[in-house]
């Protein structure tokens, strides 16, 4: 099939940018649709232009490295799918794509569709994890966690740190990202002596970092390509709550 | 050059112990005083960056990637070995040495094997307690499963995603040092070569990929964990920007690299679909508990597999090897469906790719326990494939997947340039010719928690550190160097791209130094990468300049150190005449098609040393000795 594509060009963070329009004569709807682009930038260095430049790595969906606007929605039009497992077979010939980067403050343009998320990795740095320093850990099955909680840990814990969730929220709200790191620790009993601290620390970080707050309207778990879903970010503000009211020790029941 | 393993002796369950207790210690107040860089951020390099800090450490960590998070580990599926035996079915850390020893056909280090044994249970304390959702039991306990070449459960999984998670917790661990001031992090930071100082590993050039600024970073010592080079095959299941530079400059200065021809070749990866394929996607080996491997029995049978009925079906696994059936480990797995396919009962579009069959499991476990075991899975070979598993049998073909082979490392994990450190995949060790599912994250982890920790403080504290000038002659000889390679790459100028060469020279190692080996090819192959290199070098083009961030340019480094590398890989492949584990030589085979080793002559490591392009490496030879598991051929039937 053949596809117009309109793809964001911005030399640097500093360089104004353009949507330039490119053509894709020959898309096989085997090909994923980060192979479509690797043979456009293929005949763009063979006409000595410049390729086009993402992240990428994994292609396998788990790396969280690729990600950016396909006709205004976060890795495009199918649910649950980063770009770099979106296939063409699920495009028509004649198409149209408008390709962007992911626009948030919080996220500068590094160069085309190549942003800067190392905020995520500061709201990380700010709290979320368990200090567990290596060789104090009792063995594995003295800690006991019950099967729905693991799971429901798990489900959390998927998130790939793509930015999807930031790059559709109106407010650039980074509240899916932390809401799922603060439920994965927050739902094991190891996590509970930092949770109500991890929640006050990240919160406070996402302002630094310019995020958004989050207005509930949605549109974070509809891209979320690992579907994780909004309760995350009520247990955050459950858990924000109980911190800002002081709340610091282990609760149990809860 | 003597290798010298530094492998303690006496009875091998006391040798770490007895080794760590003669290991010289840095008192706390000092270790502040040492910086140590660490190359890479997957399990090893986030697990060793996150526990030297947390000892006192100053740690410099980079990675190519935007974020350390990011790194390859994380698209380990399957899982991680643990000699708990929680499951009481006859597990033991021996049994786990003795199966990994077994698995890698005879070609590793006892006592390296052993310690891995060992600290196995270590490390699922240490991730549960960092927060890893490991799978439970409705008991609340761990669960475990069962993978290729172990006959007990000893496999802890979270999901279909277990690599995510384990490098979740480490990263984690490491960002929590970034938060202390502890870790200072460079994403976005290629290194490009080692800095040798008075014989010592003092520091690292990197090229700084959003500016492009060539820089130098000096410290006490260096840590490679930088991962596996299956990637010269330009199609593997690794990631894409997975490379082999940092330990090919590394070898260049002098650290010998250790059996470079033993690549692992996963039977279960999702075969190739067009000349466009930029990667190929593996399905984790767990499918193999449950999914039953079948041909055709006839040749070029198209029917769709619905309708060939059983009795003309080929379990051929099971029918060869009843004792481990599915389960036999990769090497075999994978050598087995190639043999299938080159008898023309390979099935899909390309002939190239064998069934892996969920139906009698569904029909037997229900298509609920099979959606909690593989549902993400079986969703992405749906994504990627358009075909739904629970219905067709998924089609499957070997892929390359992971590099025994690494840089040479004594039992300390020190590479033979003092200082110089190489842990998890990037190494040679523990694996031997060929590696078990499930013990790569396992590794990873033992050397950057539990090994890598412990023996780089006998480095330091044997040793006098001045601090290192940034004008030092050994910075600015490696500066220059670095620049020298990017003006020249950029000056090429010619008309094809670096992906298109590495296309081919992707091609030449899958047919000449791939699933089989042969002395004729691999003759072949190395009077053609010379040449293909010296093209490169006249006729690759890369558009942009050096000063910006600049793709084309960061592939292009990387095909060129592949270059060399392949060509050390099939000079490896030739000299060891000899099948072991994943290095296969169609010429030394058993009657019934198995890898015949020859013990009596190669028996040792291979470790090579460089002496400048177009001149013959040169050979050293660490021997091989078994004190407690000994070498017989190995047998799944």
């Amino acid at each position: 099939m053949r596809l117009v594509l309109h793809i964001w060009r911005q030399r640097n963070a500093s360089a104004k940018g353009r949507m330039a329009r490119y053509e894709a004569p020959n898309v096989s709807p085997d090909m994923s649709f980060l192979e479509m682009l690797d043979v456009l930038n293929e005949d763009l260095i063979a006409r000595g232009e410049e390729p086009v430049a993402f992240d990428h790595d994994c292609r396998e969906g788990i790396c969280g490295s690729c990600g950016f606007m396909i006709n205004g929605v976060a890795h495009g039009p199918l649910p649950g799918t980063t770009v770099c497992q979106l296939h063409m077979r699920h495009f028509k010939d004649g198409d149209e794509l408008y390709l962007e980067p992911w626009r948030a403050r919080a996220f500068p343009v590094v160069k085309d569709l190549l942003v800067d998320r190392s905020a995520f990795d500061r709201l990380i740095a700010a709290g979320g994890f368990i200090s567990a320093s290596t060789g104090s850990a009792p063995d594995g099955n003295a800690i006991l966690v019950p099967k729905e909680n693991a799971d429901r840990a798990m489900d959390a814990a998927a998130c790939i740190g793509c930015g999807a969730c930031v790059a559709m929220c109106p407010n650039a709200s980074a509240s899916l990202f932390m809401g799922a790191k603060i439920s994965h620790l927050g739902l094991l009993p190891q996590g509970q002596p930092e949770r109500y601290r991890r929640s006050a620390a990240m919160a406070a970080r996402a302002g630094l970092e310019r995020f958004g707050g989050c207005t509930n309207i949605g549109e974070c778990e509809a891209v979320c390509p690992k579907e994780i879903k909004l309760d995350v970010i009520a247990r955050m503000n459950g858990d924000f709550l109980r911190a800002a009211l002081g709340r610091n020790g282990v609760s149990a029941g809860e | 050059m003597i290798l010298d393993s530094k492998a303690p002796g006496g009875p091998i369950e006391t040798r770490w112990d007895r080794h760590r207790f003669n290991l010289k210690l840095v008192n706390p107040a000092n270790k502040r005083k040492h910086t140590i860089i660490v190359v890479g951020s997957g399990l090893a390099g986030a697990s060793a960056a996150a526990t030297l800090a947390e000892l006192g450490y100053n740690v410099k960590c980079y990675c190519f990637q935007d974020s350390p998070r990011r790194a390859h580990s994380i698209a380990a599926q399957g899982g991680i070995n643990a000699a708990k035996n929680y499951h009481n079915d006859g597990d033991s850390i021996y049994r786990l040495f003795y199966d990994t020893v077994k698995g890698g056909d005879f070609r590793s280090r006892e006592s390296n094997v052993y310690r891995l044994a060992e600290i196995s249970v270590n490390i699922i304390d240490q991730c549960v307690a960092q927060g890893v959702p490991f799978a439970r039991e409705y008991c609340g306990y761990l669960d475990n499963r069962s993978f290729g070449g172990a006959q007990v459960s000893r496999t802890f999984y979270a999901r279909g995603q277990t690599g995510q998670q384990l490098l979740l917790g480490a990263y984690q661990a490491l960002e929590r040092q970034v938060g202390a001031g502890k870790i200072h992090m460079y994403p976005r930071a290629e290194m490009l070569d080692l800095i040798v100082a008075d014989g010592k590993a003092r520091g690292i050039v990197t090229r700084n990929l959003v500016t492009g600024t060539i820089e130098s970073h000096t410290a006490d010592a260096v840590v490679l964990g930088t991962g596996g080079y299956g990637n010269v095959y330009y199609l593997s299941t690794n990631a894409k920007g997975s490379n082999a530079t940092a330990i090919w400059r590394a070898h260049k200065r002098g650290a010998l690299f250790a059996n470079p021809c033993y690549t692992q070749i996963h039977p279960t990866c999702i075969p190739v679909s067009g000349h466009y394929q930029s990667k190929l996607t593996l399905m984790s080996e767990s499918l193999r508990n449950d999914g039953r491997v079948w041909v055709p029995l006839k040749e070029h049978d198209t029917r769709p597999p619905a309708q060939i009925p059983e009795n003309e079906r080929d379990y051929y696994l099971e029918r060869r090897y009843p004792s481990f059936g599915n389960l036999v480990p990769r090497d075999v797995a994978s050598r087995n469906a190639k043999a299938v396919c080159d008898q023309g009962r390979g099935v899909g579009e390309t002939g190239l790719a064998v069934y892996l069959d969920f139906r009698d499991a569904i029909e037997h476990l229900g298509k609920r326990v099979i959606t909690e075991r593989y549902g993400n899975l079986f969703d992405m070979y749906e994504r990627i494939t358009g075909e739904d598993p629970y219905t067709t049998p998924m089609r499957i073909y070997p892929a390359i997947h992971y590099t025994m082979g690494g840089l040479w490392v004594d039992y300390n994990l020190m590479s033979t340039i003092p200082g110089l450190y190489v842990i998890g995949e990037a190494n040679f060790s523990d694996h031997g010719a060929n590696r078990l599912g499930a013990s790569a994250l396992m590794q990873g982890l033992a050397d950057g928690y539990f090994v890598l920790p412990n023996t780089i403080g006998d480095y330091l504290a044997s040793n006098k550190f001045e601090p290192l000038s940034l004008e030092h002659p050994a910075v600015r000889e490696a500066e220059t160097q670095v620049t020298c390679i990017t003006k020249r790459l950029l000056e090429a100028n010619g008309a094809h791209s670096a992906d298109s060469f590495h296309r081919s020279l992707g091609k030449l190692m899958w047919d000449h130094c791939g699933m089989s080996r042969n002395a004729e090819g691999l003759r072949q192959a190395l009077s053609e990468i010379p040449r293909m290199r010296e093209q490169f070098w006249r006729d690759v083009r890369i558009t942009g300049s050096g000063e910006e961030l600049n793709q084309s340019l960061e592939k292009a480094g990387r095909v060129a150190d592949f270059f060399e590398l392949a060509e050390l890989m099939c000079l490896d492949a030739l000299h060891r005449s000899e099948s072991c584990g994943g290095h296969f030589r169609e010429e030394y085979q058993t009657a019934d098609g198995e890898a015949a080793r020859d013990d009596a002559r190669f028996s040792y490591v291979a470790a090579w040393q460089f002496h400048g392009i177009g001149n013959a490496p040169e050979l050293h030879k660490e021997p091989l000795t078994f004190e407690y598991v000994h070498p017989a051929q190995r047998s799944y039937k």
